[in-house]
């Protein structure tokens, strides 16, 4: 019996770009950018004061049905209730919600939530012994007991968006949330569609949510050197496949989607956006810091959602064109992401991988890290449903060692009925997503 | 031809607890009813609601002794919870008989290919090392003693070690163990609580029931002995109410009337699952068969699910689904080992779960309680609870209980260790958020 269909029924996303798919999508193709002074703290002296945040017009109770019963949620679930409830609307399941909540489950690649840094920053400091070096636990228990939030701290641990959701959409299924760093949505969806497939659920909401714009998450990818430091305008920082480029640049957010078997879908008369035929997943387990330097990781990750959807990546297809139209890159802008992403490319594709247009988004929406790979899935959709492809924009001067078609700077139209999502996460996973235009 | 079904066996458990690293130390404290909890070594936590955790000492159990020596400078950026995970890896894969990267063949040669083996290990929110992070932190100090963030930004941080973040991305784990073992299959970080490490048994299962993998490296770690995480534990009324004075083997009580909740905990561990065709042509011993699997979410009242509800349909959905999977009658089923943590809102739900399950039998359906060893050890506890499981099945033993009572209608009693003869044991964890999971484990044929 041959597996059964997988469709998208429903997109949405929060990002800095905004908070609804056509106004996020139109300023993807006017390659605009959503980078700015960071405003969540106060990031001046920082080595990296700038950031694509979601503004401040952002209400997630604007979206939800109660917001009483999301009273406590931390950004990161407000941005996912904002995005999970635009996908959950378009798929039509808000009007007639599934029959069976168990057979609705979620798998999540959502980030932990934002530290209460001032609570937690003073309570260590107070409890703190300078001529020891070492923390007082009985004066750090009283202080951080009487200044921290019960709920704050319990909206932290990273499965919260996930109840959230669950609570908000009466998901009773299979529930997971992953989290490995910026490949974990592609991979919450990979293994969102591998449930599906199995047949344990008929429904599933995927995607992510996460926001490291906070002093300690800018702190830390500041001390590794991965952001951009660039001077000036920050619209001009994230610089993907540019010759200088300098590392990239956070954004914050949510991509959500419907994902149903295709029969389920049928049934109940939804209209399937696209279909993921395939999915891939790989592991470096080469350094905690480098990626393998040949691309093989990333590669073996793109070959097995190729193989899975039954593309052989060196036959053009009946029209002539290479099997896949579009690869939405990871593209982070980082020296090393991009030239082995590169690599990686032309290791699966051959002397194809230049006909191959491939943009990276996150030079304007930023990095979203934990979330990068569902508003990544999402704009493959789009491309898919509008013909068109963003572009990688601040590409005026491409490094000389990269030469793919990157889409520089400018929107292109293109008729794409294949697309390819690539996210590789620090730590070594990478994951590899084929979606396809869907045909009855 | 899509092989989603491969049959799956478990050759090798790595269990990391209080008692030690390896299944040995475990057993022989869960035989003799023995306690894993005492006084906190590392902080002075009697300002919190319980003076006393359930912590792993330092005399039983060095990282460095067990990565391969050209690993030993990467033990510097490891929190404590990937040392538990490192740990428990290499004892899984000695104990399966593998041969890995770690093992430095002089000819190469490895038991599976690096592309064939995958890598499931669920993680916690993992808190940064109190004292490494605020002597950076102090050097940013206002005159008033506050914090000056703009000194913080323009040269403070740079008191932090370059890797820093490094040793808190919930993904280091598996990043460490799949360089040391190289795996490089599909690998993946689960982040559920206390069902992050039966979530991705589950997850390892269907990668290697697809075809994906041959074999994978599965569980979980963490430690929530430090002070974030027992304040968090405090705030989600998990933590007993308890003094200095309190009897610490006494604290944790599972499904006990008496019960006055739990304590914060540190451990886990990795199994070794392979493709029943894999275990067979290398002629490996199965500990057991995994014979089933299902997850669930819990309808949560409050949302964030910290209060568990009453009726236990969430964790009793995961474990039907399990049974199911496994093509399992609730009345085939010879034990249990729940998560019971001595916390009165979850043991009831449990309790309900269990009745509701597997209806009149529940009395006599023994529990293995073993949270009076492990404490609430979150992303590691299903792993301490699976390995557990598979040991009472090779070997036919029952551990002893204690604390508990009969009071729910579930048998948790105190009881000596005892033979019986089990073929089919149930695991199940629910976490703190309403997701559930439930794996079905059965005797080696």
């Amino acid at each position: 019996m041959s597996e059964p269909r997988i469709v998208v029924t429903g997109i949405g996303w929060v990002t800095g770009l905004g908070h609804s798919i056509e106004s996020v999508w139109k300023r993807l193709l006017a390659a605009d950018s959503g980078m700015e002074p960071t405003t969540r703290f106060d990031a001046r002296t920082f080595p990296t004061s700038f950031a694509a945040e979601v503004k401040k017009d952002f209400d997630f109770r604007s979206f939800v049905k109660d917001p009483s019963v999301h009273a406590t949620a931390g950004l990161n679930s407000q941005f996912a209730l904002g995005a999970a409830s635009q996908a959950w609307k378009q798929s039509g399941l808000d009007v007639k919600p599934p029959k069976d909540p168990r057979r609705v489950g979620l798998y999540l690649g959502a980030g932990e939530g934002v530290l209460d840094f001032d609570n937690y920053v003073a309570t260590m400091l107070h409890a703190w012994d300078g001529a020891t070096g070492k923390i007082d636990g009985v004066k750090w228990a009283a202080r951080g007991l009487a200044s921290m939030d019960r709920l704050k701290e319990i909206e932290q641990e990273p499965n919260m968006p996930l109840a959230h959701l669950a609570r908000e959409f009466n998901c009773r299924g299979p529930a997971y949330n992953c989290l490995t760093a910026c490949a974990a949505s592609t991979q919450a969806i990979g293994e969102a569609f591998s449930i599906l497939r199995r047949g344990d659920a008929d429904v599933m909401i995927s995607g992510g949510t996460h926001t490291m714009i906070h002093p300690l998450g800018v702190t830390g990818f500041n001390r590794l050197t991965a952001l951009s430091e660039r001077k000036g305008d920050p619209t001009e920082a994230s610089r993907p496949f540019s010759v200088d480029r300098g590392g990239f640049v956070m954004g914050e957010g949510s991509g959500m989607v419907i994902l149903e078997t295709l029969e389920h879908a049928m049934a109940r008369g939804a209209t399937p956006l696209a279909e993921v035929m395939g999915y891939g997943s790989s592991c470096d387990a080469y350094r905690i810091t480098d990626i393998q330097p040949d691309g093989r990781g990333a590669a073996v990750a793109m070959l097995a959602a190729l193989r899975q959807a039954g593309i052989d990546p060196h036959a053009r297809d009946a029209q002539g064109r290479p099997p896949i139209q579009y690869i939405s890159a990871h593209g982070t802008g980082t020296k090393e992401n991009d030239s082995i992403e590169t690599k990686a490319v032309k290791r699966v594709f051959g002397d194809m991988a230049r006909d191959i247009p491939m943009s990276s988004i996150k030079s304007m929406m930023g990095h979203l890290i934990a979330a990068a790979g569902s508003v990544e899935f999402i704009t493959c959709v789009l491309a898919i449903r509008d013909g068109m492809l963003p572009p990688t924009r601040n590409l005026k001067n491409r490094d000389p060692e990269l030469d793919l078609d990157y889409v520089p700077n400018q929107t292109r139209a293109a008729k794409v009925d294949v697309c390819l999502s690539n996210n590789f996460g620090f730590g070594g996973q990478n994951d590899a997503l084929v979606v396809t235009r869907f045909r009855g | 031809m899509p092989r989603q079904n491969r049959r799956v066996v478990i050759t090798g458990i790595g269990p990391i607890a209080p008692p030690g690293l390896g299944i040995d130390a475990i057993w022989s404290a869960l035989l003799e009813g023995r306690s894993g909890v005492g006084p906190c070594s590392i902080f002075d936590i009697s300002g919190f609601r319980c003076p006393f955790v359930a912590q792993l000492p330092a005399d039983r159990f060095d990282v460095k002794q067990v990565v391969p020596k050209s690993y030993r400078k990467a033990t510097k950026v490891m929190s404590r919870d990937i040392e538990l995970a490192v740990g428990a890896a290499h004892e899984a894969v000695r104990a399966a008989g593998l041969i890995t990267k770690a093992h430095e063949p002089a000819d190469g040669k490895v038991t599976i290919p690096a592309d064939r083996m995958g890598c499931h290990i669920g993680a916690g929110l993992i808190a940064a090392e109190e004292n490494e992070l605020t002597a950076a932190l102090a050097t940013s100090r206002k005159a008033d003693g506050g914090f000056d963030i703009a000194a913080w930004g323009a040269t403070g941080m740079q008191n932090l070690t370059p890797l820093w973040m490094l040793k808190y991305l919930p993904n280091m784990l598996a990043c460490h163990v799949t360089i040391c073992h190289d795996c490089q299959g599909p690998s993946n970080t689960i982040t559920c609580g206390e069902a992050s490490a039966l979530l991705s048994v589950g997850e390892s299962m269907r990668v290697i029931g697809r075809g994906a993998a041959d074999a994978c490296l599965s569980g979980g770690a963490e430690s929530k002995v430090n002070l974030m995480a027992i304040l968090r534990q405090q705030f989600a009324g998990r933590l007993a109410q308890a003094t200095a004075s309190d009897d610490p083997a006494r604290i944790v009580r599972p499904f006990a009337k008496d019960a006055i909740g739990g304590v914060a905990g540190e451990g886990g561990g990795i199994l070794v699952l392979e493709a029943a065709e894999s275990a067979e042509a290398r002629g490996a011993t199965a500990l057991a068969e995994l014979a089933g699997f299902g997850a669930s979410q819990s309808f949560c009242a409050d949302t964030v699910g910290a209060d568990p509800g009453r009726d236990g349909e969430g964790i009793a959905d995961a474990v039907r689904a399990a049974l199911d999977d496994a093509g399992v009658k609730p009345d085939q089923v010879d034990a249990v080992v729940p998560f019971g943590c001595g916390t009165p809102a979850l043991d009831a739900a449990e309790a309900a779960a269990i009745r509701g399950v597997f209806g009149a039998r529940a009395a006599q359906l023994p529990l293995l309680t073993i949270s009076t060893i492990t404490g609430n050890c979150g992303a590691g506890f299903g792993a301490v609870a699976a390995s557990v499981a598979v040991q009472a099945l090779r070997t036919g033993m029952l551990p002893a209980r204690v604390n508990g009572d009969a009071s729910q209608g579930v048998d948790a009693a105190p009881v000596a260790a005892r033979k019986a003869d089990l073929k089919t044991v149930v695991v199940y964890t629910p976490s703190l958020g309403g997701q559930n999971a439930a794996i079905v484990l059965r005797r080696a044929s």
